[in-house]
């Protein structure tokens, strides 16, 4: 085989996953939005326990991650302006730092690690355990039952992870510029919010949406698409993760750069 | 056959392809009502691929399966989900799932299916559950059960909404010559006690002598002979004689012949 050859190959193959997700995405719209006129609801009682699996035992997770990320962007960011003499200036960089770019981003992919990863590998299971095909048989779409509630999971929980997350960072941040570099508690509180806009959170929050979404559908499309045992299962989860980061933060600078150039 | 029986399922010249390999080649089968029957064959003989037309998992590249005397290779979702709920399946790995319980598994169809009322489907479930000998196991995850008892949870699953036909893809793969006839006896009962067509794909000799009205003998993705029970017993077919006594000699060859094999090997 030329090189050529394997080009256009994975292109083609490329596209057709393009494709298939997209089709995907379609499917769980219509079971979202449409087939409930036709009678066919989606089960409450799949969607809260999807809701508890991916977003409450997340919490903590989250919360660490973020937390130690504040503390240590207050450290690095001490180190800079300490030099310029504004060491008080670290509580609205990383106020606006975190809400804006590193809590979306850096939430998601540990979301798209934990959750993402489990759902891949569930659905994965079920598909080369006959189990996918077993809810076709008994006229149970799949789409219907383990697509959308899961796809809606995401879409309440990464958003609500993300803020609860923004908070950790900042009070990581507050702990270095309290305890370490002795600013007042109340001046870090001020400083905090001095250049934090509106438009910052919802920026942000508008990313973890898009991002939910990603992680959602690319871990059901790898999930669903599983062949080959317990190997399959692997390689559909380890793809489900790496495919969901690169799309992140691909999304990550399409989104930053819209914004970015929307807003000059 | 003197009587005019009715025809359930029929299946005119099927033909299915994959990746350019013909793994069917012009099927035609006929299945009547109430009768239990047989597809046989080796593995890879397109048996299993014949039900997946049947169940609506797969369409035909040319040829028409009729269910219930309507033509499936055409019908949309929403009425192959009407068809669907009249058959019920056992998968070869029973296909529980992990997640619910015994009894959350085989009320689920009935829960989504139907409008009946939580403790009329409690009740249902302990009546299927006894069906297949399983009184009392409602609350056990699948995890904790054995293969044969996944199998009969499987079934009880697949009667749960009355259905006219179940099929059973290889409904003794995985077990016990014992369980493997407590499984097949359940077939029997359950054709005769409620008259459910039964179709059922093995290669399984003991089984199917056990539980078939009529049998269909597949290789390479033609029917090579359909009959009665007694008529493949005493078939004429060298094919149908080598599979049902499990010989390694006869037309049915895996060995390639001895030239090729010295040319391979000299490549």
């Amino acid at each position: 085989m030329n090189i050529f050859e394997v080009i256009g190959k994975s292109t083609l193959r490329t596209g057709a996953a393009i494709w298939d997700v997209m089709a995907l995405f379609f499917k769980t719209l219509y079971w979202l939005f449409f087939a409930p006129f036709k009678g066919k609801f989606i089960g409450r009682r799949y969607i809260f326990e999807q809701m508890v699996f991916a977003g409450l035992q997340s919490v903590l997770i989250v919360s660490f991650v973020t937390f130690f990320i504040g503390i240590v962007l207050a450290m690095q960011g001490a180190y800079q302006l300490d030099k310029l003499g504004a060491v008080r200036f670290v509580a609205s960089l990383i106020s606006v730092s975190i809400t804006r770019e590193i809590g979306p981003v850096l939430i998601a992919l540990v979301v798209a690690g934990r959750v993402g990863a489990a759902i891949a590998a569930e659905l994965g299971t079920m598909k080369v355990t006959e189990q996918i095909e077993a809810l076709d048989t008994m006229a149970l779409n799949p789409i219907r039952f383990l697509v959308v509630p899961r796809f809606l999971a995401l879409l309440f929980m990464l958003p609500a992870l993300t803020i609860i997350g923004d908070v950790l960072g900042m009070f990581g941040g507050f702990v270095v510029g309290v305890f370490n570099l002795k600013i007042a508690p109340n001046l870090y509180i001020s400083t905090n919010f001095q250049f934090l806009v509106m438009k910052d959170v919802m920026t942000g929050l508008f990313k973890s949406f898009v991002f939910a979404m990603i992680i959602a559908m690319i871990s059901c499309y790898h999930g669903l698409n599983t062949s080959g045992g317990a190997e399959g299962v692997g390689r559909s989860t380890t793809l489900s993760v790496v495919s969901s980061f690169i799309l992140i933060i691909l999304a990550d600078a399409v989104l930053t750069g819209i914004f970015y150039f929307s807003s000059v | 056959m003197a009587e005019k029986k009715e025809v359930v399922i029929k299946i005119e010249n099927l033909v299915k392809e994959f990746g350019g390999r013909r793994v069917l080649d012009g099927i035609n089968l006929e299945i009547y009502k109430g009768e239990s029957f047989v597809i046989m064959g080796g593995s890879g003989c397109g048996k299993s691929t014949v039900l997946r037309h049947i169940i609506g998992g797969l369409r035909p590249d040319s040829g028409k399966v009729y269910l219930f005397g309507e033509d499936i290779s055409a019908a949309g979702e929403d009425k192959m989900d009407g068809f669907k709920k009249r058959f019920g399946m056992l998968f070869q790995s029973a296909a529980l799932f992990d997640s619910l319980t015994v009894e959350e598994n085989i009320s689920l169809p009935l829960r989504e299916h139907t409008k009946l009322d939580g403790h009329i489907i409690k009740i249902i479930v302990k009546m299927k559950l006894e069906l297949v000998g399983l009184h009392g196991f409602g609350h056990l995850y699948p995890s904790q059960l054995s293969g044969g008892m996944k199998k009969r949870v499987g079934l009880a699953r697949a009667i749960a909404l009355d259905p006219e036909i179940i099929f059973y893809d290889e409904p003794s793969a995985g077990l016990d010559p014992v369980v493997t006839a407590v499984i097949d006896k359940l077939i029997v009962d359950l054709s005769e006690k409620l008259s459910i067509t039964s179709v059922i794909v093995t290669h399984d000799m003991s089984s199917v002598f056990r539980i078939a009205d009529r049998i269909a003998m597949l290789h390479k993705g033609k029917v090579l002979e359909i009959g009665t029970k007694e008529e493949i017993q005493n078939s004429k077919n060298e094919y149908v004689k080598q599979f049902i006594t499990g010989s390694p000699d006869g037309p049915i060859g895996f060995f390639k012949p001895d030239e090729n094999y010295l040319q391979e090997l000299t490549k």
